[in-house]
């Protein structure tokens, strides 16, 4: 599929109002989690980079391609890592039982 | 048929990014929104492998294993205290990476400027198009590589100036006429390589970028830095959707354009929370006042002495500030709190938006240490209560409950929304010294007459207070 000039236009308004409204009433106990979250989503910059290092042909490329790769990864991987470490914490009253708090 | 299935898995995870965050934004349903981005994620990275002519695959391996590993230790080692600058470590390596697909695509101009990988590549199956690259496509890689250089060297400086790798604040004369010179040389040295392509005007473009970046950032104090690391979150969005119209990539396009609007609206909420403008926050600095001390008027009061008054209320609420967490004393403060619960005491915490390093920090570092999200409460939610309020117990929170924000027109954080603590009925402030807070402003909940100071770690101040009431029973 080739994205042509006002299909990317139309594409990107899209995206964008989609963005704002799906967040903008999220509570601020999850802002830091949402964060981390789409520091999560952009690392789909990974597929970007593999393209990248796929079409290298010299070593200059390759080396350019190898760290975006690697970058890329550290970045999807730690934002998983870190976000799901967040979210895990997060729990309602009923699950939790303060009077068998240890001692 | 191999066309078809990366389109299709790609549609899918571009469906799959918008349900996740939207799911994110409800605490019942976030932990299930991080899996459904996930899968979107990681099925999209396989399909990739499914496209013609790839080289380098070993490589590609490699470095994935190699970043999984970093990753994986980085972020499962670190303390919860530390989610700031490990988010902005994170962007950082993601606008390194979009800034590094348009370094090799603009290698490319040098070196064979017949070929365009994202339209050999990204166009489907066994097409391969020779062409110049057109001009759009060239002003798409230009952009995508400044802003994803900006948001690496600014991210990463942001990362070390949150760590304490670097303290100053630096000032400069004529600073903005010389951040703005470097951000012209930046764009001049991209125009001049469209039309020649030389070595040496693509280092000056990325050279002038990455130093744009770091330029930006280092005026901005480490109280301002999570907005900033926000707004780096938003610009690596709009770099990744840039590198997604490039390499023709729909789905690269939808995750950084909703990352991007999001990350916008998240900048412009916190921003709103310190009550500063994106502006005001990018082009002044904080004024520093120096703090006049009237500390002859601040009345202390030991530990135990406080915990026994705990004895004989029945409203407290929690005002739990930065200082809590980097005396690592969250998981006393719950104990103290089960304790009070335990005898039939109504306990709440209050959370200012800003409480820890940036907005819902705070919430995570609570939820660590296992209070559940039913006592926490939001400023807008409480601030109503704090006047029938027994006591109100301020862990290592400062400005953010400092009543000159209401009233004095003089200070630096006047405006800035604030738990009212002062109209409790009495105030117990747990405090390590007599310092002044990130803002630098004297607090005159200090001087009140309701308010007493309890000097000390947090941690040792609240185990002690523990202690008391344990042997009061």
């Amino acid at each position: 599929m080739i994205i042509d000039g006002f299909t990317a236009i139309y594409i990107f308004t899209l995206a964008a109002f989609t963005g704002y409204e799906v967040i903008h009433q999220v509570p601020v106990i999850l802002h830091t989690p949402l964060m981390s979250g789409s520091n999560f989503i952009h690392g789909l910059i990974l597929i970007g980079a593999i393209i990248a290092l796929a079409g290298s042909n010299n070593n200059i490329e390759r080396i350019i391609g190898f760290i975006s790769v690697l970058f890329a990864t550290i970045n999807v991987v730690g934002g998983y890592v870190l976000t799901i470490r967040m979210l895990k914490m997060f729990k309602p009253k009923e699950d939790s039982n303060y009077s068998n708090y240890p001692n | 048929m191999k066309s078809l299935i990366i389109q299709t898995v790609y549609y899918i995870s571009a469906v799959l990014f918008i349900v996740g965050l939207k799911r994110m934004s409800s605490p019942k349903t976030a932990t299930t929104g991080i899996h459904w981005a996930a899968v979107g994620i990681f099925s999209s990275v396989l399909v990739t492998f499914l496209f013609p002519h790839l080289q380098n695959l070993e490589l590609i391996i490699l470095a994935i294993i190699i970043g999984s590993i970093i990753a994986w230790y980085l972020a499962g080692k670190i303390g919860m205290t530390s989610i700031p600058e490990m988010i902005a470590l994170f962007n950082g390596m993601g606008g390194a990476a979009a800034a590094g697909i348009s370094a090799v695509e603009l290698l490319r101009l040098i070196s064979d400027p017949k070929i365009v990988i994202g339209i050999k590549i990204g166009i489907g199956i066994g097409i391969e198009v020779e062409r110049e690259m057109p001009i759009l496509n060239f002003v798409l890689a230009v952009i995508g590589a400044l802003i994803g250089s900006i948001s690496f060297s600014g991210s990463l400086l942001a990362f070390m100036k949150l760590r304490d790798l670097l303290k100053k604040t630096i000032h400069f004369p004529l600073q903005q006429w010389i951040n703005f010179l470097f951000l012209l040389v930046a764009v001049l040295a991209a125009i001049a390589f469209y039309y020649h392509h030389s070595l040496g005007l693509f280092i000056v473009f990325f050279l002038a970028s990455l130093i744009y970046g770091i330029l930006i950032t280092i005026p901005i104090g480490g109280a301002d830095m999570p907005v900033l690391i926000a707004l780096y979150n938003a610009l690596t969005g709009m770099a990744v959707a840039a590198e997604g119209f490039l390499l023709n990539n729909v789905a690269m396009v939808i995750a950084g354009t909703v990352v991007s609007s999001s990350g916008f609206l998240l900048t412009r909420l916190m921003a709103k929370a310190m009550n500063r403008s994106l502006s005001s926050l990018l082009f002044t600095k904080f004024t520093e006042t120096s703090g006049q001390s009237l500390s002859e008027n601040i009345r202390s009061m030991d530990a135990s002495d406080a915990a026994i008054i705990l004895n004989y209320i029945s409203k407290v609420i929690f005002v739990p500030g930065y200082g809590m967490a980097v005396a690592q004393a969250q998981q006393k403060v719950w104990e103290l709190a089960s304790i009070l619960l335990e005898r039939g005491i109504d306990v709440r915490f209050a959370i200012h938006p800003v409480a820890g390093r940036m907005p819902g920090h705070m919430n995570v570092l609570l939820a660590e240490a296992g209070v559940p999200y039913d006592y926490i409460f939001a400023m807008e939610d409480i601030n109503n209560d704090f006047s029938n309020t027994d006591v109100v117990i301020v862990i290592g929170a400062n400005d953010v409950v400092n009543p000159s924000a209401r009233t004095d027109k003089s200070s630096a954080i006047y405006g800035m929304p604030i738990l009212n603590v002062d109209m409790g009925k009495q105030i117990f402030v747990i405090k390590r010294g007599k310092g002044l807070g990130y803002a630098g402003v004297e607090n005159t909940l200090f001087y009140n007459q309701k308010t007493s100071m309890i000097y000390g770690d947090a941690k040792n101040v609240v185990s002690k207070m523990i202690q008391t009431l344990r042997s009061n029973l």
